[in-house]
């Protein structure tokens, strides 16, 4: 029977994905990451603590597998975290789980679990896999649309998809937990929580403060877009995208952050109503086919793991098809109605129905 | 699966098995009552502390039977050191960084909570302590020196009678632990010469959670943990009684068959080492080449992650095991890979190798062949 390394967390989704594919006669591995954590908060990272590890173990031993906690912290701390760090630096809100899918799970992970002999790897990701006549693999939503990952899984492609298994994206979460309980797993919930593991529950402006001043950037002035200062910045890192809060007292009416200008060192705010915007760009696209679509298509379009997706146009940006082989291409996206806090950093996915085309970087 | 990591521990012998049976649910007194159910029990402790006195040709009340290996290390370093301290005012003691953590950790924790004043001993580049160096660090205030008798991760054997006389000519106790020893060297303390020995049974086909402290009579002690006058007062709890039995059993068992067990591992294990330091770029052995556990094989592999070795090991049907591996991947070169001074792109990378009841000619065949395209999986994985 064919060998496959799920990936576990301890958590319910990962255990119930190995005991699935267990009763479908897999042979499986059960795998867990060792990530990085801030020195001294290795008991809090929300994925790798030892508590999560027992956990992981537990359920191993349950379901009769055999367990192997691989160390991924070199690697975590320079891709990962840097890309965070980065990110910020550069002026942006970057999205570190899409880069951590991409390099650390569906590649470091992906490379050990191959080299251990695995054909598949599986995830506890609620999301689905349909495989076209052809061969070629789709990526759909969860059946369970609130629990529904696979904005996180636009960085996907063909190749890494036809050795992916994600066993549990056709059932709700109800019933995942259902059958942990009947299997006899631990089902103990932890939090459900949309920070960044590394960051251990901590504010990432904290985050950025003790890892790296530099990334914060620098004070500089909060002026409106007409150029009216009104005040300073502690450095843009600070600052999200649609923020109210923290902008500073003394000012009549409530403003919002409208964009970080990098090469301005300035915050720009203004109106509640001046946030919407009907458009952005996105780069780095990955199109789940391998092929991108050509001229323009309608989709609903999601800018955050937690916006609701909404219609749009895509129009494809073809700035150089030698340099970009199909899946490199920008894309501009024109929305039915404004949208606000468009966020540079996080990502942009595009939607047919149940299927995800793919996404990109916002700009 | 083949089983290659005996140093770890042993399955209990099927003799040693039905040797423990009856004292589960039918011979089950507390050898502390005064009824016949007691005596009965107490019989049984006495006979099996009569048979491990007569393996290592000492008096049955030398012997203090405990719950293992560490205890007994525990038991030996903490009352030793308070005894003589008690006594002589002696406070440092001389132990290495080679040593098992039950020795170094309590020694650490000694120095640091009670007073004690800790030196650890130099090692050579085999992890080896030499009489010269026990010598050396000795001093007037010198009150416990504690050294190894055969190294877990390594295998190498110190020079034990060597160093007990440097000891003994300063007037100070010298404590071994015996542990990975028991199982393939002689444990006679007269001719060894030492004053305390450290013993676990699953190191040696007994079973898990029973040890024994070898404490030669005049040893001041304290007893590390206090309550019943039982094990001559050093040593309060409830005897385990089946287990006592299937220590002494096991150790009765590995006394009587040292010499065949040996014949049989130790060309399997040259075997190995030749091989693989041939057959693998960039290998070496860790640990003394000859003075070496006959059972025992150990390596460094640069650039070579030794947890994920040793997990392609597994999931090729090989159990081993690896001085820098532990389950929570965060590796870390172990404090006796450390110690020998190996640079830390060979110390992550070890390997450890152990032989013993159920290893084969053809197990080490398939191991060999195995081995060298796991190690360059791991090589290149890591190359990317």
């Amino acid at each position: 029977m064919s060998k496959v390394v799920v990936a576990m967390s301890g958590g319910v989704d990962s255990s119930v994905a190995a005991a699935l594919l267990k009763q479908q006669g897999y042979d499986v591995i059960g795998m867990m990451l060792r990530l990085w954590s801030e020195p001294g908060k290795e008991d809090t990272n929300r994925c790798c603590t030892p508590d999560a590890m027992a956990q992981a173990r537990r359920v191993a031993a349950i379901l009769d597998i055999p367990f192997y906690v691989l160390d991924a912290k070199e690697i975590f701390h320079s891709i990962v975290v840097q890309y965070f760090l980065d990110g910020y630096a550069q002026g942006v809100t970057p999205n570190p789980c899409l880069i951590c899918n991409r390099v650390i799970r569906w590649e470091f992970l992906l490379n050990h679990a191959l080299a251990l002999g695995a054909e598949f790897m599986a995830t506890g990701h609620y999301v689905r896999q349909r495989t076209m006549d052809d061969g070629r693999q789709q990526l759909l939503r969860a059946v369970d649309r609130t629990k529904d990952q696979s904005y996180v899984l636009h960085v996907l492609t063909q190749e890494k998809l036809a050795k992916s298994l994600f066993p549990i994206g056709d059932y709700p979460k109800s019933e995942i937990r259902r059958l942990a309980e009947s299997l006899g797993l631990p089902t103990a919930a932890r939090a459900d929580s949309q920070d960044l593991c590394f960051l251990a529950g901590e504010d990432y402006r904290n985050f950025i403060r003790c890892n790296a001043p530099a990334a914060g950037g620098h004070p500089g002035p909060i002026m409106t877009r007409e150029g009216r200062i009104l005040g300073q910045h502690q450095g843009l890192a600070y600052y999200t995208i649609g923020q109210r809060k923290g902008l500073g007292a003394g000012l009549t009416q409530p403003v919002y952050v409208l964009e970080k200008d990098a090469t301005t060192n300035s915050l720009v705010v203004g109106t509640r109503d001046e946030l919407g915007s009907r458009e952005l760009i996105a780069k780095d696209i990955n199109w789940i086919s391998g092929q991108a679509p050509k001229g323009s298509f309608r989709a609903e379009v999601k800018i955050r793991y937690t916006a609701k997706e909404t219609w749009a146009e895509v129009i494809s940006l073809e700035i150089d098809k030698h340099v970009n082989a199909g899946c490199e291409d920008n894309v501009r996206v024109r929305f039915d109605a404004p949208q606000r806090a468009i966020t540079p950093g996080q990502a942009a996915v595009f939607y047919d129905g149940e299927e995800l085309l793919g996404g990109g970087i916002i700009v | 699966m083949i089983y290659l990591d005996y140093a770890a521990t042993t399955p209990v012998h099927p003799r040693v098995l039905n040797a423990m049976l009856p004292y589960f649910a039918e011979t089950f007194g507390n050898p502390s009552s005064v009824h016949r159910y007691g005596q009965q029990a107490e019989a049984a402790v006495d006979s099996a502390r009569e048979n491990v006195a007569s393996v290592l040709n000492c008096r049955p009340d030398e012997i203090i039977f405990t719950s293992c290996g560490s205890e007994s290390d525990n038991l030996a370093l903490r009352g030793a050191a308070f005894a003589m301290r008690q006594k002589t005012g002696a406070k440092w003691i001389l132990t290495s960084k080679a040593e098992h953590h039950a020795v170094s950790r309590t020694a650490e924790q000694l120095g640091k909570l009670y007073g004690f004043q800790v030196e650890w001993l130099e090692l050579d580049e085999y992890g080896m302590v030499t009489p010269e160096a026990v010598e050396k660090a000795i001093c007037g205030g010198t009150g416990l020196v504690s050294v190894m008798y055969a190294n877990n991760e390594i295998g190498t054997i110190n020079p034990i009678k060597a160093i007990a006389e440097v000891c003994h000519r300063q007037g100070v106790l010298f404590h071994t632990d015996a542990v990975q020893a028991a199982a393939y060297l002689p444990v006679d303390v007269q001719s060894l010469g030492v004053d305390l020995l450290s013993l676990g049974g699953h190191k040696f086909y007994g079973p898990k959670g029973v040890g024994a402290l070898y404490v030669r009579k005049g040893t001041p002690l304290v007893p590390a943990q206090t309550g019943g006058g039982q094990e001559f007062g050093l040593r309060a709890g409830t005897q385990n009684v089946p287990y006592i039995v299937g220590f002494a059993e096991a150790l009765r068992l590995t006394a009587e068959e040292r010499g065949q067990r040996t014949a049989a591992l130790k060309p399997l294990r040259d075997h190995i080492i030749g091989t693989l330091l041939e057959g693998i770029p960039d290998s070496r052995l860790s640990g003394h080449p000859e003075s070496r556990l006959p059972n025992h094989a150990s390596f460094a592999f640069k650039d070579v992650d030794g947890n994920l070795l040793l997990t392609l090991l597994d999931a090729a049907g090989f159990a081993c095991s690896s001085g820098s591996a532990c389950k929570t991947g965060n590796p870390e070169p172990s404090d006796v890979l450390s110690s020998l001074g190996l640079p830390r792109e060979w110390a992550l990378g070890s390997l450890r190798v152990t032989l013993g009841s159920s290893t084969t000619p053809a197990h080490i065949d398939a191991f060999l062949k195995v081995l060298p395209t796991l190690v360059e999986k791991v090589r290149a994985i890591h190359r990317r």
